[in-house]
């Protein structure tokens, strides 16, 4: 159908609102509350524009076209309402941005400077409610919320986990887990989605920043730090750079003058997972296992299963995470080394995620210390990149140390849904055949659908593998699994959109065309690097040799494994 | 008592009969206890903090048991008009409570509503759907004091 946007005559489909017919033709209209994909709310009415015919101002993001249709977006009517909405949402917010986390970065400080919000016409009144900051993970500070639901929404569409709802009405309402509870308390799983879809500095990271600090300043001891996969093609970001920007050697530059000890690398660790984890699914496929097996390297997802299918908990690989790997071997075969007493070393992993803040200090992960001591996420690291002086753009590269910093393209591919999978394909067509495969790119499970399925042929048999992003896609298929009629044999589960490219602690704010970006990055890192296959990691065969034994050995479950318990749901 | 039956009356897993369910869970219990809004988002396979939003968005739905005794304070024009703050101040002062709530002890629960329809004796309350008109603040803190009284006589 027809529709006139502007005075300028644009064609839309019936059904579609006013705002994607907007944003195809390349007209910005201010949204908060608008998720693209999820059910929208007309909540905050800064999308409002100017229908002719219609009474009042109608909220594009939820307003479908018709036919003939007049829209003007940006009359001084719509200027005006506007402006009256921002005021009126900082009429009752604390406008600490001076002291807040997302100074510089929050969508409603930028809209009050887009609208030109030059003084307070109202004063409302504040809300005094509780912090919560009990959980490992995610802090929320209710009072900062502008009551926009994205993470409301992201929890309970994407995610279909809950933890956090609107309670009450009016002027009291709030966002909350049930009964007030605490984050802690309630089956959320960390994932960190609420937290890069927050517009405003309501919901953040638990901060390491200190502690990592405090250690790095800490006369004796020896701190390790290791690099995420993800981290590399997102960090860039902070500083300015373009999304996809890979700053692999600037970020080992960087982490030496912020006065690390050793900068290892996450890739390492994945290169291993993939050798234990191959070996893992080849023994349950040969010896009659649990199938199909799924991937343990998300642990938003790992508490997911946890909470909500503990049942299936045996489907799960054993192998812990990589950079939980890592932290064992650091305290083990690098103290040994090194001639280091483990007790002195802390270690500290730069992770995507706020769920790793919360796996590092599961219970079950170290012996008689802790894996990994402290977790940054990328934006707890640029954070501490700036406070230190360093002017990142500018940086020269640096390469990351032996023996636990060698990586394959296998590696990198962690960061990306679907990229488990196909590392693990890569290396388990080699352990079946012995030969390399002919060409390692699996097309069909690389990209940001949801769900991504392959039949791949092996020696005779048709694997069936699948890789799945977002939470609520994996339920259909552990409901399949309950039902005993899972056809798969390996399913790779990433509880964040996209992977860990666009996991909770990645640079804000997130959207698909930025994780689009870097998930091109990370298979131009794969493609680039001269060995792409875990079994071909040196380092990884050395530590196999020196140390391991072999994959799956007595000392490599010891170290590289772990367990999982069931979790309440309430 | 029981809210089994409430649970064979509706079909699992079905998130729109959510709001029936707890009406019929209230007619029984009185409230809305939390274990029960535990059992409701078991039932209808609804996050319990879905469960939480929808119970303490509507007004009809009471998180606590309710008192012995209800109060119903008059907040309407022609109460506000002759002084019904005071009174609804009073009563909350009197009985340690804000409006909404219920007294530790169970005796009484004290609530506002928007107009009870007896404007010709404004300020009026009810208690127990026992209408007082004509209400001052000592008038109040007398027929608090009798329900009181009554209580320990028992």
């Amino acid at each position: 159908m027809r529709i006139t946007i502007n005075d300028k005559e644009c064609w839309a489909n019936p059904g579609e609102t006013i705002l994607a017919v907007a944003e195809r033709e390349g007209l910005k209209i201010p949204t908060l509350c608008y998720l693209k994909g999820l059910s929208p709310t007309g909540s905050c009415r800064i999308c409002v524009v100017e229908v002719e015919s219609q009474r009042s101002l109608v909220p594009s993001c939820a307003f479908p076209v018709f036919e003939g249709m007049k829209v003007k977006t940006n009359s001084p009517q719509v200027r005006r309402a506007r402006k009256t909405i921002i005021e009126l949402l900082l009429a009752n917010h604390p406008q600490e941005c001076l002291q807040c986390v997302r100074n510089g970065n929050c969508e409603l400080q930028s809209l009050a400077a887009e609208y030109g919000v030059r003084s307070l016409r109202y004063k409302g009144e504040r809300r005094t409610q509780k912090l919560d900051v009990a959980s490992p993970s995610i802090e929320r500070d209710p009072e900062k919320c502008i009551l926009c639901g994205r993470c409301v929404r992201i929890c309970h569409e994407v995610q279909s986990v809950g933890a956090i709802d609107i309670a009450q009405r009016g002027f009291k309402s709030t966002v909350t887990p049930a009964f007030y509870n605490s984050l802690n308390t309630v089956p959320c799983v960390f994932c960190g989605q609420c937290i890069v879809n927050c517009p405003v500095g309501a919901l953040k990271e638990k901060s390491h920043e200190k502690i990592v600090w405090d250690a790095i300043n800490h006369p004796e001891k020896h701190v390790v730090v290791q690099v995420a996969p993800a981290v590399r093609v997102a960090l860039g970001e902070e500083f300015g750079m373009e999304p996809g920007s890979v700053v692999t050697g600037k970020i080992v530059t960087a982490l030496r003058r912020l006065g690390f000890n050793t900068v290892f690398d996450t890739d390492f660790s994945a290169d291993l997972t993939i050798m234990e984890e191959a070996t893992e699914l080849l023994d349950r496929l040969n010896n009659g296992g649990k199938l199909p097996m799924l991937t343990s390297c998300s642990p938003g997802w790992i508490k997911y299963i946890e909470h909500f299918y503990p049942e299936q908990l045996s489907n799960l690989s054993s192998c812990k995470s990589p950079h939980e790997m890592q932290g064992a071997l650091i305290k083990s075969f690098y103290a040994e080394k090194m001639k280091i007493d483990p007790s002195k070393i802390f270690v500290v992993s730069i992770m995507p995620c706020t769920a790793k803040k919360y796996e590092a200090q599961r219970p079950e992960l170290g012996e008689d210390y802790q894996d990994v001591d402290a977790v940054l996420t990328t934006r707890e690291l640029a954070r501490m990149i700036k406070n230190a002086g360093i002017d990142f753009t500018k940086l020269p590269d640096d390469y990351f140390d032996d023996p636990l910093g060698e990586s394959t393209g296998a590696g990198v591919i962690f960061g990306s849904s679907g990229g488990v999978m196909e590392a693990a394909l890569r290396t388990a067509y080699f352990t079946l055949t012995g030969k390399e495969m002919d060409n390692i790119d699996f097309r069909p499970i690389r990209g940001l659908e949801g769900v991504k399925e392959a039949d791949v042929p092996v020696k005779g048999i048709v694997l069936k593998v699948a890789a799945v992003n977002s939470l609520k896609n994996i339920n259909y298929f552990l409901d399949q699994i309950k039902a005993g009629t899972s056809p798969y044999h390996f399913i790779e589960v990433m509880a964040c959109p996209g992977g860990c490219i666009n996991g909770g602690g990645q640079p804000l704010p997130s959207n698909p065309a930025k994780t689009e970006k870097r998930m091109q990055a990370i298979y131009k890192i794969d493609r680039e690097l001269p060995k792409r296959c875990s079994h071909q990691n040196e380092s990884v065969q050395k530590l196999y040799k020196e140390f391991l034994g072999h994959p799956n050995s007595h000392k490599a479950h010891e170290l590289l494994h772990t367990h999982y318990v069931r979790r309440d749901v309430e | 008592m029981s809210t089994a039956s409430v649970y064979e009356k509706y079909p699992a897993q079905d998130p729109s009969v959510l709001i029936p369910m707890l009406q019929d869970i209230q007619e029984i219990l009185g409230y809305l206890p939390e274990d029960e809004m535990h059992k409701v988002a078991n039932f209808t396979r609804l996050p319990v903090s879905r469960i939480y939003g929808v119970a303490t968005f509507y007004n009809q739905f009471r998180l606590q048991p309710l008192g012995q005794h209800v109060i119903r304070v008059c907040r309407g024009t022609a109460c506000h008009v002759k002084g019904s703050l005071d009174i609804l101040t009073t009563l909350e002062n009197e009985l340690k409570i804000k409006a909404g709530e219920t007294t530790k002890d169970l005796l009484f629960t004290l609530e506002t509503v928007a107009c009870i329809g007896a404007c010709s004796i404004a300020p009026v309350i009810s208690i127990d759907n026992e209408y007082y008109g004509h209400l001052t603040v000592k008038k109040v803190q007398k027929i608090l004091a009798s329900f009181k009284n009554d209580q320990t006589e028992e």
